[in-house]
């Protein structure tokens, strides 16, 4: 059996021509992840450049308002570029550097990622492309002027669905004709080994954070964990230091677009089967001839048609569940976080807290959730004008 | 010694073309085969076409989206090699990325191969590394299908192990990148190769970027073969089910430039 697996998911299914970039990163991995150096170097741009840690808030309006359980929402939106992308992108864009790489490319869905890995190939005079799927860059325009601004090239990709899976199809294309400079940013915990490891290795400080941070709160771990899986890195940083915990439940909220019981969904969990695609083993929504599904999801972030191995693996395990949230919820919760709490998160972090919304009420009020608000909602604002029927120009 | 290998007996310099099944359809698909046969070419290569061919150009990734358009899938590719194998003994080859063939079942799919008359198969999204559960999934008839596994110029490292264990014939990828024309090839997959050679003597074809005869020529001269695919897949484009003659002369021209070298 090849490397990198998670149970029966995960391994290294990449043309010939990568392999040796792969193995490449994955020895510099070895070596960087050990190295106490690297660490104070990657703690130091967390801290003084990305704004870490970031906060624990206590919901209390909405604890109030829903009636239950207790509402913590972990405030990844609040650092900077305004998602937990940052965590992953100081981590390889510091490792490509160490590499003796000078570019960096990278693949973005919503533009999250992409404005993450154009802030970092800036800060440590890196080169830097972004790959983007057309319709993505229809939907999320400000996000592509943000990273030209910040010195990078967006290719838009014009081919297939023109969605976040055919951005991955371009970067990996992109790879595999130039890799002695070049390293790819991978933006989730997908793709083929080593990505998913160290994805999920630098967005864990999410857990390790909120461990931490309830632990000097309530004096207690966490009841629950909720998190938007699209590959799944904010919600495997969350939920990654507590797999341990059995007493902590983890819950993973996909994309269900127009409905599960429709083609336009994105729910990989509740509607795909295995296969090998992007590098990996895992679940992927697929037709019966192994031809993958064009999905739908009003988050651009979320519309994927595959989950991280790791994943796979968790709920196979049955160590992690996933539920699914449809366009219509997200936005109801995008609309009452907003003016709860008064805080506007990303349409990917309100499929988290809709599922909060339908299951806090039912629990007893000692019970704790945590939610992780993975982004901000800014880039969102026009998007969801329009589902409300507002003609509105960015 | 297989079908495969049989081929490159006596030291002959083989052409192998590539064309994408059901690209515009299947009937064409299998007219082209026999004029491909009939112009010199000494193993075809068929591609399974697939939603997202990552390692393909754009050339092939456009006959793949046709292909899926007209409706074609892997029992209807099994049934046109079914009917050509009946006109041919050419060696016939799948080239598939792994998803389709792990969602069909690889037993039920290599022992379909088998059936229908295919000899060999690349899967270029599947390296050394993850060949296990395929091969050990590999049963029955099946177990005559050969794996044709790949070496690059980014393989220096890995090209004996993976000689070691190749069947058929090594596909030897020219250059980094995906398939599609180059407007110059490099040589460094001549090092590659002799790597091999010194390891274990299996045939090495050369493929990725080969488009113009003298191309053809120049590759055929540092390994025994050449691999032709998107030069064929753009004049099926051009031509679709009229595509048989201007393929046929093509494939002509590549073997006249390959025995005249």
């Amino acid at each position: 059996m090849g490397k990198g697996r998670f149970g029966r998911y995960g391994g290294q299914f990449v043309p010939e021509t990568l392999m040796s970039a792969v193995i490449e990163l994955e020895a510099a991995y070895e070596k960087y992840r050990a190295d106490p150096a690297f660490g104070a170097e990657l703690d130091d741009l967390l801290k003084n450049y990305a704004g870490r840690p970031s906060l624990l808030y206590y919901a209390e309006k909405m604890t109030k308002d829903l009636g239950g359980a207790q509402i913590w929402l972990k405030r990844e939106d609040l650092n900077h570029t305004g998602s937990h992308k940052i965590n992953n992108v100081l981590g390889q864009a510091l490792l490509a550097k160490k590499m003796g790489k000078t570019r960096i490319i990278a693949e973005t869905g919503a533009g999250q990622h992409g404005v993450a890995a154009a802030t970092a190939a800036a800060l440590m005079d890196m080169e830097c492309e972004i790959f983007m799927g057309k319709e993505d860059t229809e939907r999320q325009a400000l996000n592509v002027f943000r990273m030209e601004l910040l010195g990078s090239k967006v290719n838009a990709v014009q081919t297939g669905t023109m969605t976040l899976k055919d951005a991955v199809n371009a970067a990996m294309r992109e790879w595999v004709s130039r890799m002695g400079d070049t390293h790819y940013v991978l933006g989730s915990v997908m793709g083929p080994h080593p990505f998913p490891t160290i994805v999920r290795d630098f967005q864990a400080v999410i857990g390790r954070e909120i461990k931490a941070q309830m632990m000097e709160l309530t004096g207690r771990l966490p009841d629950a964990l909720v998190a938007c899986v699209g590959g799944g890195s904010n919600a495997i940083g969350t939920f990654y230091d507590f797999i341990g915990d059995g007493g902590v439940r983890l819950i993973g909220c996909e994309a269900a677009g127009e409905g599960v019981d429709t083609p336009r969904t994105a729910a990989t969990v509740a509607t795909g089967s295995e296969g090998v695609f992007h590098g990996m083993k895992s679940l992927f929504c697929q037709d019966g001839q192994g031809q993958i599904a064009p999905v739908y999801s009003i988050s651009a972030g979320l519309d994927y048609p595959g989950i991280g191995p790791e994943h796979a693996w968790l709920h196979g395990a049955g160590r992690a569940e996933y539920v699914s949230v449809t366009d219509g919820e997200a936005v109801s919760a995008f609309e009452y976080l907003s003016r709860t709490e008064g805080i506007i998160p990303a349409i990917e972090s309100a499929h988290a807290v809709a599922h909060v919304m339908k299951v806090a009420p039912q629990l007893a009020k000692d019970i704790n959730i945590v939610v992780t608000l993975s982004g901000r909602g800014d880039k969102d604002v026009a998007a969801i004008a329009r589902y409300r029927g507002h003609d509105l120009e960015e | 010694m297989s079908k495969i290998t049989d081929v490159f007996t006596g030291g002959r310099k083989a052409l192998i073309t590539f064309v994408t099944g059901g690209d515009p359809d299947l009937e064409t698909t299998g007219r082209l085969i026999l004029a491909m046969r009939a112009a010199g070419a000494d193993i075809i290569e068929i591609g399974i076409p697939f939603s997202d061919p990552i390692a393909e150009g754009p050339v092939i990734q456009s006959a793949d989206e046709r292909a899926l358009s007209a409706g074609t899938t892997i029992d209807g590719l099994f049934g046109m090699v079914k009917r050509v194998r009946q006109k041919t003994g050419v060696p016939l080859l799948f080239m598939t990325y792994i998803n389709p063939v792990y969602k069909y079942g690889i037993s039920a799919f290599t022992e379909k191969c088998a059936e229908a008359g295919i000899d060999g198969i690349i899967i270029p999204d599947m390296p050394y590394e993850e060949e296990d559960e395929f091969l050990s999934q590999r049963t029955g008839a099946g177990m005559g299908v050969e794996l044709i596994s790949l070496v690059t110029p980014t393989s220096a490292a890995r090209a004996e192990m993976i000689a070691e264990k190749a069947e058929g014939y090594l596909y030897c990828v020219s250059s980094l990148g995906v398939t599609g024309a180059r407007t110059a090839l490099g040589t460094e997959i001549g090092d590659i190769i002799q790597t091999v050679k010194a390891r274990r003597d299996i045939p090495c074809a050369i493929g990725f970027g080969v488009s113009t005869p003298g191309q053809a020529a120049q590759m055929a001269a540092i390994s025994d073969g050449v691999i032709v695919g998107s030069a064929i897949v753009r004049i099926v484009a051009q031509y679709g089910k009229g595509s048989e003659a201007p393929v046929k002369d093509y494939v002509a021209s590549l073997r006249a430039a390959i025995d005249a070298s």
